[in-house]
């Protein structure tokens, strides 16, 4: 009885996905696969290799601390960083009168429940980067965890940066890049709200000689944005390496004290 | 229950003698899991994972527990908590990830028990009731994940809970009414997150009441083993302590290795990075996918892309009874595979349509994982087709056509290759 009743089921969704098959078949047969211009024109991440990468990775200060500064000079006038406190800029290596200077320099939001209304303080080591206002068109993304919610995180940020170019000859008429918008291959729809941000070489000066070239800036904010997403990667790297070095002296013992309880069984 | 040759458990020292008068815990113990449980001595490696499916429920309870202390359960402030606890909390991050990849690790861990169990007939008498708890648990397992995906309020979490939820408008007269219900509103939103939360926070302590007994019926009829012939004598068993401690210690190592690795150094891997972006209600990703571990399932309720020709029953309706059919199925497993032969090692038919179904559920992840366009929606069409007959016309014609192989007369026999007890055994 219930093999019975279990065919008849079978039978039902065998009819119910077949019909919805030969539909598919059908239409398939007919448009063929579907293709876009979008996955046509885009183009995966180009190659960026960062001192944070690898199971040995650790962040390189030097060009965290030029990444910041590309960030606070460029990007800051469009993107917020709301995650990321200013006691944080600590572990890029500024002391600690440096990430005061810094978080003076910015009117951060409060509500003052005296007044009943919002204030603006200057920054402390307390507070987080404020939010920031952006009247042109699109809207810009938090930075925070940027690298962490695109594919290809800060492969993605560097090609994004350094990927701006003219619309190809063929690219299709819906697909053009409409007014306030830019033609950029990395971007999922292909055309960005975000103008070139990064325009010449030389647009920010390093304290510590670096060139900035259009290149250099863009790993550097990259390799910035790795670090505001994830800032806890170094010590994860570290403990890592403690925790599985343990547990491979452990399972090694634990394998011995198998093979010896088992000597005298045949078969293991 | 136990063989009649179980070591007896003997306190020596007095207070453990007094303990055990009082209230015979060590003695408990003893016979679950000590030297007074008889285990077949032949079992190989698959055997062990349910002890690390155990492993990782008490992984998840302890961090999520220690999770739930520094989360907010509120729409407007789960996402900055959650990276609050990721930022702040000493050894936040940690714990985190331990749990984000603690259930990725449980799914995997109780995928292969119950593909192990596929394969091996455990569902089969006497054992029918640890694989009905065990599916329930396997049901508990995908609620709980469910809700807890949603908790960090990301991307994906809302739009995962609303895809999900959207489900139940697809019953018939009380759909409507029922998803407003479950949902405290028309969308996912605060009374939603609330609940999810409260819920999630409970599942897992059901899950461990069900596994106790899910355990408890297992050592009714103790272990089957890869041959699937039953014990006979004691030269058949070998004490679960030291012998199967031993095994499952050092398999236990290996498994923390493997998810450790994953934990500290590539975290993110099995995630979708659009769950680092916060809620939006008004914006849809281009993709919504649920987690790697729902995709077979998820690929079953796509593949229903058409109304039932005739009947006129609506696509939708037919992928929710689909996919939850495909995991109902399994509850009459044992009444649907009626060879009296458990190991498909001795089941030559029956041991081919295991390994097609292997690849079926495979096709079907990777379906699910991808987006709802062709090739994609044919593929998972044809597997979807084929899951269902496998375990609904299938398995019930083989197991009554297929001719077995010859058995061995016991375990000690396919260990050793001869058994004293066979030749005191009366010919058969
Ligand atoms: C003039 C304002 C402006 C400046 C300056 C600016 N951006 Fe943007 N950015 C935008 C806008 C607007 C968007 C939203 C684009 C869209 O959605 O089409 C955006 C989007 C982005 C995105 C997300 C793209 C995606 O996948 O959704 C990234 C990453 C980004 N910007 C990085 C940067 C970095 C790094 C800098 C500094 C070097 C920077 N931006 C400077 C306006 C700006
Ligand atoms: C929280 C999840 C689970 C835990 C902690 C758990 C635990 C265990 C343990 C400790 C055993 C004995 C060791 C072994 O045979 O591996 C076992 C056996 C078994 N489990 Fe599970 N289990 C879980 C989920 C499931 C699920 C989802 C199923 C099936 C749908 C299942 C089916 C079985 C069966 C049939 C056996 C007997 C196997 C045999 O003796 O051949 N279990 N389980």
């Amino acid at each position: 009885m219930i093999r019975l009743i279990s065919i008849l089921a079978g039978l039902f969704f065998t009819v119910a996905l077949g019909w919805a098959l030969i539909l598919g078949v059908v239409g398939l047969a007919h448009d063929g696969l579907p293709t876009s211009a979008e996955k046509k024109f885009h183009e995966h991440p180009k190659e960026l290799a960062l001192a944070s990468d690898g199971m040995f990775g650790k962040f390189d200060r030097q060009q965290l601390q030029r990444g910041f500064q590309v960030y606070k000079e460029v990007c800051a006038n469009c993107h917020a960083i709301k995650l990321v406190a200013f006691r944080d800029l600590k572990a890029l290596g500024y002391n600690e009168d440096e990430v005061k200077a810094v978080a003076k320099g910015y009117k951060v939001p409060a509500y003052n429940p005296g007044m009943g209304e919002m204030k603006t303080h200057d920054g402390t080591m307390a507070d987080h980067f404020p939010p920031v206002v952006y009247a042109g068109q699109g809207s810009p993304p938090d930075l925070s965890l940027i690298t962490k919610a695109r594919h290809g995180g800060a492969a993605y940020v560097y090609s994004l940066l350094t990927g701006y170019q003219n619309p190809p000859a063929d690219l299709p008429k819906e697909n053009q890049p409409g007014a306030g918008l830019y033609y950029n291959p990395y971007f999922a729809n292909l055309n960005i709200a975000m103008p070139k941000p990064l325009t010449s070489d030389g647009q920010v000066s390093y304290k510590d000689g670096t060139k900035a070239t259009v290149d250099q800036m863009a790993q550097d904010v990259s390799a910035f944005l790795v670090w505001t997403a994830e800032p806890k990667l170094e010590k994860r790297h570290q403990t890592g390496w403690a925790v599985l070095g343990f547990l491979l002296f452990a399972t090694i013992l634990a394998y011995m004290a198998y093979r010896n309880v088992w000597a005298d069984k045949k078969g293991h | 229950m136990s063989f009649p040759w179980a070591n007896e458990y003997q306190p020596q020292h007095p207070l453990m003698q007094w303990l055990d008068a009082k209230l015979p815990l060590p003695r408990l113990v003893y016979n679950a899991i000590g030297a007074g449980y008889p285990v077949p001595r032949n079992l190989n490696y698959f055997w062990n994972f349910g002890v690390l499916a155990g492993v990782c429920l008490v992984i998840q309870i302890l961090t999520g527990v220690i999770l739930a202390m520094h989360y907010a359960g509120n729409a407007d402030l789960a996402f900055n908590s959650t990276e609050h606890i990721m930022r702040d909390v000493n050894w936040g991050w940690m714990l985190r990830y331990m749990h984000s990849n603690g259930a990725s690790a449980f799914f995997v861990v109780v995928y292969i028990h119950i593909f192990r169990g596929f394969f091996y007939g455990s569902y089969k008498a006497p054992r029918e009731m640890i694989w009905l708890l065990g599916v329930v648990i396997f049901l508990l397992m995908m609620a709980t994940a469910f809700m807890g995906y949603v908790l960090p309020w990301g991307q994906m979490s809302f739009w995962g809970a609303q895809v999900i939820t959207g489900l139940f408008s697809a019953i018939p007269l009380v759909g409507d009414a029922l998803h407003t219900w479950l949902l405290g509103g028309f969308a996912p939103d605060n009374a939603a997150l609330n609940r999810f939360f409260s819920l999630h926070f409970l599942l897992p302590f059901v899950i461990l009441g069900v596994v106790i007994l899910h355990i408890w019926a297992l050592h009714i009829p103790g272990s089957s083993n890869p041959t699937g012939v039953e014990v006979k004598s004691e030269s058949d068993t070998v004490p679960f302590h030291p012998y199967y401690t031993a095994k499952d210690g050092w398999g236990l190592g290996a498994f923390l290795l493997i998810y450790c690795a994953v934990v500290f150094f590539a975290p993110n891997a099995l995630g979708h990075p659009d769950n680092y972006i916060p809620a939006n209600p008004m914006q849809t990703p281009a993709h919504i996918v649920p987690e790697w571990y729902f995709w077979p399932f998820y690929a079953i309720l796509r593949a229903f892309t058409q109304n039932f020709p005739l009947l006129g029953i609506p696509a939708k309706l037919l992928g929710v009874m689909g996919m939850f059919s495909a995991i109902l199925v399994w509850f009459f497993l044992p009444w649907l595979d009626r060879s009296p032969v458990r190991s498909g090692h001795f089941r030559p038919t029956f041991r081919k349509f295991y390994w097609l179904l292997v690849i079926d559920v495979a096709v079907l992840g990777y379906c699910g994982g991808s987006p709802a366009e062709e090739p994609f929606v044919i593929i998972s069409q044809i597997a979807a087709i084929y899951y269902f007959l496998h375990f609904l016309v299938v398995l019930p014609i083989v197991s009554s056509i297929e001719q077995p192989e010859p058995l061995p007369f016991s375990i000690t026999e396919a260990v050793l290759g001869s058994d004293q007890a066979a030749s005191l055994a009366p010919a058969e």
